[in-house]
């Protein structure tokens, strides 16, 4: 291993309050939704909280970041807010959106997060012209676009690949290979036998890693965003990984062998990590149980925010549809 | 801003020099498409000429032909803080790119509650009349008109498209430019540098008594035609030219019909589920009782562009079928 794949202690232990910052965010909402609490469509994101935690240590605060509908880890990761990012959730005027975008949609574009796509694939285009800015501004701005392995069949991500390899944009590309497109297995869809292996179409620097390792993953990220800020152009990186909660939150799984599942669930990259730092000393029991805590006090502060904040006024209708208000 | 010198220009020329004042002006103004810079040819239809030879292939880059990647990369650009300009050669060719400008371009002020909006113009060329057949000469404006976020322009004259598309350029929503292929060529006024015309401002080219025909784009050649001729049989017909569709100047056009009492809406799109549909709605509304004659609507022929120059000759609004329903409303 190279230096620039062994991050520090503090970075680990960033990459860890990040990734629980994400689980608890997940157990939460789940727990919100099921007491009603929370009207909408969820889509987890248990057991891929590594790869943006990983990612996003590695990132300046004015780079940008895209992600899907399966995206609060993305967005987490990144440094959203918490109270206008859970009320945003909840659909209320305090949003970060004002209850108009939703989660699938959740969108801080101070935090770098300026798009989140429910549309799979579509994110990757975008993220093209965000670089193609940030490379006529000279800012240096890396842009991050995170996508499933489903997205790698739709021709938006062909589309947008081709472009970012010719005008060697500043963007590193995230395919999230959690195995499942929806419901179908990556056999059953993907020719490719890995994803990583279609850079090499485009022309463009292609890392395979395990998205469930925490210094895998960094190293990937780090070499990638240098790669992209330096000029020298995009990177396709595909990160393994698996989904523990289904495609959206009521969907049992059925069509995930029950000895791949709970093979998966055996190596919950969550207490993996937890139990790895302590071994290898960068942190104690109780050091992490503060993290914990810190997250759960501060996460459920933004629930408390976003139940007793206002819904949004019929008035928005009219609102935000063009810069001028539509006449009634 | 350019030096105006000629007294007269074509369509293509008065956008090229939009395009290029806006640069001028804006260093955030940038454009992307397929063959647009001048190492490629300046544009199929020449509207981009001369204009990376002035602000260079980064601002002025041609393109892969992939319409989604292209829309895409605008869209982005434009939540950047960029003022895209996105050439898509043909508007059939936008439904490649559809996803990007209804779920993504049209909503994202929306859905970002305003933290985000998209200042991208679209410019695209359509129309029949070249024997391109099926999928290359459609008029799909109302596709985009029936979309809420998206703003919709389509010019007749060299000095409207000039002065619209600044306006577009300059708009803080995504717009749809829609340009006439035969009416690149058709020579009108040069435009006063720099002078923007406002979006959702009609024009009255034509006074008249009897009754308002409304149109927009190529259409406007065979009305302002049918008229003049009209004129001999003492039929007095007041032309409106939308210049945009959305937003939509009802203001002008209930002025001219609570005048006229008639109306009828020209376009070379289809008339079904159309512009005119939708214009003859509102004035059923508001001027019910003061309308002498039902709304008359002319359009394309409820078929896919054709070929054959027989077939495409009667396909689109002709001065005959206008003439018709002109005609009709004053039986």
């Amino acid at each position: 291993m190279t230096e620039a794949a062994c991050p520090d202690t503090a970075v680990l232990l960033d990459i860890y309050r990040r990734a629980h910052l994400i689980k608890t965010a997940d157990d939460r909402f789940i727990e919100l939704i099921k007491a009603g609490q929370i009207a909408s469509p969820y889509y987890s994101t248990r057991g891929q909280e590594l790869i943006p935690a990983a990612v996003s240590v590695n990132l300046r605060a004015d780079d940008y970041v895209i992600t899907t509908y399966r995206g609060i880890h993305d967005q987490l990761a990144k440094g959203i807010p918490l109270r206008p990012f859970v009320a945003e959730f909840m659909g209320r005027a305090t949003g970060t959106c004002k209850g108009k975008g939703g989660p699938m949609h959740i969108t801080h574009l101070a935090s770098g997060l300026p798009v989140t796509t429910g549309v799979v694939g579509s994110g990757l285009p975008i993220a093209n012209g965000l670089a193609w800015a940030a490379q006529l501004k000279k800012s240096g701005q890396v842009t991050v676009c995170n996508f499933g392995d489903g997205a790698s069949n739709i021709g938006a991500f062909h589309e947008a690949l081709n472009l970012a390899s010719v005008w060697k944009l500043p963007v590193v590309f995230v395919c999230q290979n959690n195995g499942y497109a929806e419901h179908t297995k990556y056999e059953y869809g993907t020719g490719a036998h890995a994803i990583v292996d279609r850079a090499i179409g485009y022309g463009m620097h292609g890392i395979q890693c395990n998205g469930n390792d925490a210094v895998e993953m960094w190293g990937a990220a780090h070499e990638a965003i240098e790669r992209a800020r330096s000029g020298q152009g995009p990177t396709l990186i595909e990160a393994k990984t698996f989904r523990f909660r289904g495609h959206l939150l009521g969907d049992d799984s059925h069509y995930i062998a029950k000895e791949e599942m709970a093979a998966a669930i055996a190596a919950d990259p969550m207490p993996a990590l937890r139990a790895w730092l302590i071994k290898q000393g960068h942190a104690s029991d109780l050091a992490l149980t503060e993290i914990e805590n810190t997250n759960h006090e501060q996460f459920e502060d933004a629930v408390q925010f976003g139940l007793a904040s206002p819904y949004p006024d019929v008035s928005e209708l009219q609102l935000d549809v063009y810069a001028e208000e539509v006449r009634a | 801003m350019s030096e105006v010198k000629a007294r007269r220009m074509n369509m293509s020329q008065a956008i090229a020099m939009a395009m290029y004042d806006a640069m001028e002006l804006d260093s955030s103004v940038i454009t992307l498409g397929e063959d647009i810079a001048d190492p490629q040819g300046g544009g199929v239809f020449k509207c981009t000429s001369g204009l990376s030879d002035r602000f260079g292939t980064e601002r002025v880059r041609s393109t892969p032909i992939a319409e989604q990647a292209i829309m895409g990369a605008a869209v982005g650009a434009a939540l950047a803080g960029m003022r895209p300009v996105a050439e898509i050669m043909l508007m059939n060719f936008i439904t490649v790119a559809m996803d990007q400008v209804v779920n993504h371009a049209a909503k994202l002020r929306f859905m970002t509650g305003g933290q985000t909006h998209v200042p991208l113009t679209i410019r695209t060329a359509t129309g029949a009349g070249f024997g391109t057949g099926g999928q290359h000469a459609d008029y799909l404006e109302a596709w985009f008109a029936h979309t809420a976020g998206i703003k919709v322009v389509a010019p007749s004259t060299p000095a409207d498209a000039y002065g619209l598309l600044l306006s577009c350029i300059f708009d803080d929503d995504p717009c749809l430019f829609v340009e006439s292929l035969p009416l690149y060529f058709a020579m009108g006024d040069a435009p006063v540098s720099g002078q923007r015309i406002p979006l959702g401002k009609a024009k009255v080219v034509r006074e008249g008594s009897d009754v308002t025909v409304v149109s927009y784009s190529r259409t406007m050649v065979e009305v302002q035609a049918v008229a003049k001729e009209l004129e001999k049989q003492n039929i007095s017909v007041e032309v409106i030219d939308l210049r945009s569709i959305v937003p939509l100047d009802m203001d002008t056009v209930l002025a001219s019909v609570a005048k006229t009492g008639r109306l009828v809406v020209a376009h070379e799109a289809q008339v079904d589920f159309g512009v005119g549909a939708e214009i003859a709605t509102r004035v059923h509304r508001e001027l019910f009782g003061q309308l002498r004659a039902p709304v008359g609507r002319v359009g394309a022929a409820r078929s896919p562009v054709p070929f054959s120059k027989a077939l495409e000759d009667a396909f689109i609004p002709t001065k005959q079928r206008i003439t018709a329903a002109i005609l009709e409303t004053l039986r």
